[in-house]
């Protein structure tokens, strides 16, 4: 019988780990395809939040989780673009100007909620999806067929995203850009182009994590996102900018949650010292960028504005 | 570099007419930004439903039109103008401290636990001591940074980051076990905060009846001070011309490593700094977590981020940029209360300030002012670069 119990909880704790981890994984996705083509954005935590109101607010007005996903995914686009003018075309300072958005979408986010919504209500959360046999497989059903549909979204764009980056000829380019722009515009690669398209698919991803976000969780508040964004940018240097190693870190980061969340209920520790187990991901993230920064290179062109025959 | 070189407003190098045209231009853009962020809040104010003539003058008569509206500005500026100062130090020696808002955490609570384990001290040497524990500790979280750039080539923008994080669960670990107020846990109702620490360890109030207190005359020293750090000392040289190039710098036997980690304590101190101030100069007189480090800095180590582009990364023209951005979250409050209008407003504004001010460069570049040479000194300094 005691078997059993920690098979079961066992279980619940890397379902819940895997759904933890999804809207890191979302966003860290985002920012990887951003900095593969040279463009860092700080600015992750202000998107999320923005598409997390825009996402709640939608699902307050329809009852449609799915709509909800979809305005997530256009603020994340607009914003995209207008980052994409800010550091492209102004060529502005990345890490600055990414604090600016994360400012702005941290304000403008609660300022929304406070006029628009007031007091927090709950939205309608997504339905996990039933799949036939699968989901109802012992252990590994719980663990991997029970979620909802975002989770397998966001796993299922590592294989598409890996794809594009290392078979596609657009892949191609973003890498080649975020290396060495002067040559890939040698060879006639739009760099202007490809930055863009990479920075709005990224600003789009993160939107999606902050609309998964709040749905997964069935409410917003102000500051709901609380640093995600900025965990989400460290998991790239994490996963050393390759969409596998940022799904493992984000699956790392989210186990850890999980963990601390499941020893809170059962009291296995006091609560003064799940605080500390808390801290855990983010001294594994520290000391994972030593060791990233010893053993893998980031882009060498990220951060620095293209400026052709500059 | 570029920004370091761009927001310097004004500029005394060997051209005097150029210069003259540069410190105008330097001196217009960055308004010309806020006042492009204020013309965006006035389209908001008015999609809200509020007159934005009337809401920016309830804004500005709450900030500044009586002394008593001062008193408040001048002590919401308190931490910006500190977070600034440290900003400034830090982006001299080419490092961006995202960490204030950490570094303001850690620095609090090794100030709070000073002043819980010697309340029965005179206020001459507790005050003191509380704020030297204030920027010990912001310094130290900001040497971890600073070590970790150094030696391990870890971007600090990413650690500072972690160590806000890690920062604030210390914090709520703290808070919530160790240093909880006695009276909490007897009452059950367990709000994470400690008890009302030593009164001896009080902020002076500097005007009778009004909210004014010590932390207002320490921010202003310190942005002296550091303008006196930065170009007076040669330790502030060593950290411009690491900033400036490193590799010339190591070619002179200047270290850039130290230098770096120098830099980043130097800003965390500050963070520190003000992290005690906002305990020792509260209401409450307790240090209080809401769960979030937003929550007990207001999000001042990003703002101050603001204060200190505003101010073309100089400490001293950082007095009137955290005087200016203090009036507008004291203003703000106001208009909350006047016109329903969110005070998360000026947290918006303040992001878009930040955008305009780093994508003015561009402009500048293209309105003929060429890109300037030296990183020399100031418009306060006439002598020139002491180095």
């Amino acid at each position: 019988m005691a078997d059993s119990l920690a098979v079961l909880i066992i279980v619940s704790t890397i379902a819940s780990g895997i759904r933890l981890a999804t809207p890191f994984l979302l966003a860290s996705l985002g920012e990887a395809l951003g900095q593969r083509s040279g463009v860092l954005n700080l600015g992750v935590d202000g998107v999320m939040l923005l598409g997390a109101f825009g996402a709640y607010y939608t699902v307050l007005q329809t009852n449609n989780p799915y709509y909800g996903l979809l305005v997530g995914i256009g603020t994340g686009l607009v914003l995209g673009v207008f980052y994409g003018f800010i550091t492209l075309n102004l060529r502005a300072e990345q890490g600055v100007s990414g604090i600016g958005i994360y400012l702005f979408g941290l304000g403008m986010s609660d300022l929304l909620f406070q006029k628009f919504v007031g007091t927090p209500r709950p939205i309608l959360p997504f339905m996990p999806l039933h799949f036939p046999v699968l989901s109802d497989l012992p252990i590994v059903g719980e663990m991997l067929f029970q979620h909802s549909i975002i989770v397998y979204i966001a796993f299922g764009l590592v294989p598409v995203m890996s794809f594009i980056l290392y078979k596609t000829t657009y892949g191609l380019n973003i890498r080649a850009i975020g290396e060495n722009p002067e040559a890939a515009d040698s060879l006639g690669v739009s760099v202007m182009a490809t930055r863009y398209s990479a920075i709005i698919i990224g600003n789009g991803l993160a939107g999606l994590a902050g609309a998964a976000l709040a749905i997964e969780l069935g409410i917003f508040q102000q500051n709901l996102t609380n640093a995600m964004g900025f965990i989400a940018i460290a998991l790239v240097y994490f996963g050393a900018w390759t969409p596998t190693g940022v799904m493992l870190g984000s699956f790392l980061f989210g186990l850890v949650q999980a963990i601390v969340l499941q020893c809170k209920t059962f009291g296995v520790i006091p609560r003064s010292a799940s605080d500390l187990a808390a801290m855990a991901p983010a001294i594994i993230t520290i000391l994972a960028l030593v060791v990233v920064a010893k053993r893998f290179k980031q882009p060498a062109a990220l951060t620095k504005p293209y400026v052709r025959g500059g | 570099m570029g920004l370091l070189q761009a927001h310097c407003p004004g500029a005394a190098g060997t051209n005097v007419k150029t210069n003259n045209i540069q410190l105008i231009i330097r001196l217009l853009i960055p308004l010309g930004a806020v006042l492009l962020a204020l013309l965006i809040g006035a389209v908001m104010l008015l999609s809200l439903g509020a007159d934005p003539v009337s809401g920016y003058a309830t804004m500005f008569r709450a900030a500044f039109g009586s002394l008593d509206g001062f008193s408040e500005t001048a002590i919401k500026s308190i931490p910006l103008l500190l977070i600034g100062v440290g900003i400034c130090i830090a982006f001299r020696a080419n490092v961006i401290n995202i960490g204030g808002e950490g570094q303001m955490v850690v620095g609090a609570l090794l100030a709070t636990i000073i002043a819980l384990a010697f309340p029965a001290l005179p206020s001459l040497v507790l005050i003191p001591m509380v704020l030297l524990a204030g920027a010990v500790g912001g310094a130290f979280w900001g040497a971890i940074a600073g070590a970790l750039k150094a030696w391990f080539n870890v971007s600090e923008i990413l650690s500072t980051i972690m160590l806000n994080i890690v920062a604030v669960q210390v914090m709520n670990f703290l808070l919530r076990g160790p240093l909880i107020d006695p009276a909490e846990v007897a009452r059950g109702t367990a709000i994470p905060q400690t008890m009302r620490l030593s009164s001896n360890a009080d902020l002076p109030i500097l005007i009778e009846g009004m909210r004014m207190h010590l932390g207002v005359v320490i921010a202003l020293g310190m942005a002296v001070g550091a303008y006196f750090l930065l170009w007076r000392t040669s330790m502030g040289f060593r950290l411009r011309a690491v900033g400036y190039n490193p590799d010339a710098s190591r070619y002179a036997g200047i270290s850039v490593p130290k230098n770096v980690t120098a830099a980043l304590a130097f800003s965390g101190a500050m963070a520190g700094i003000a992290g005690a101030i906002l305990v020792f100069g509260s209401e409450s007189h307790r240090m209080v977590t809401d769960g979030s480090s937003t929550g007990f800095t207001g999000s001042a180590g990003f703002n101050g981020i603001v204060v200190a582009l505003l101010a073309g990364l100089h400490p001293l023209w950082s007095i009137p940029s955290a005087l200016l951005f203090g009036g507008m979250l004291v203003g703000a409050n106001a208009l909350q209360r006047a016109a329903q209008v969110p005070s998360a407003l000026i947290i918006a504004l303040n992001g878009l300030i930040v955008v305009f001010v780093v994508s003015s460069e561009y402009f500048k570049q293209r309105m003929g002012s060429a890109p300037r040479v030296d990183d020399g000194p100031d418009p306060i300094e006439e002598g020139g670069n002491n180095g």
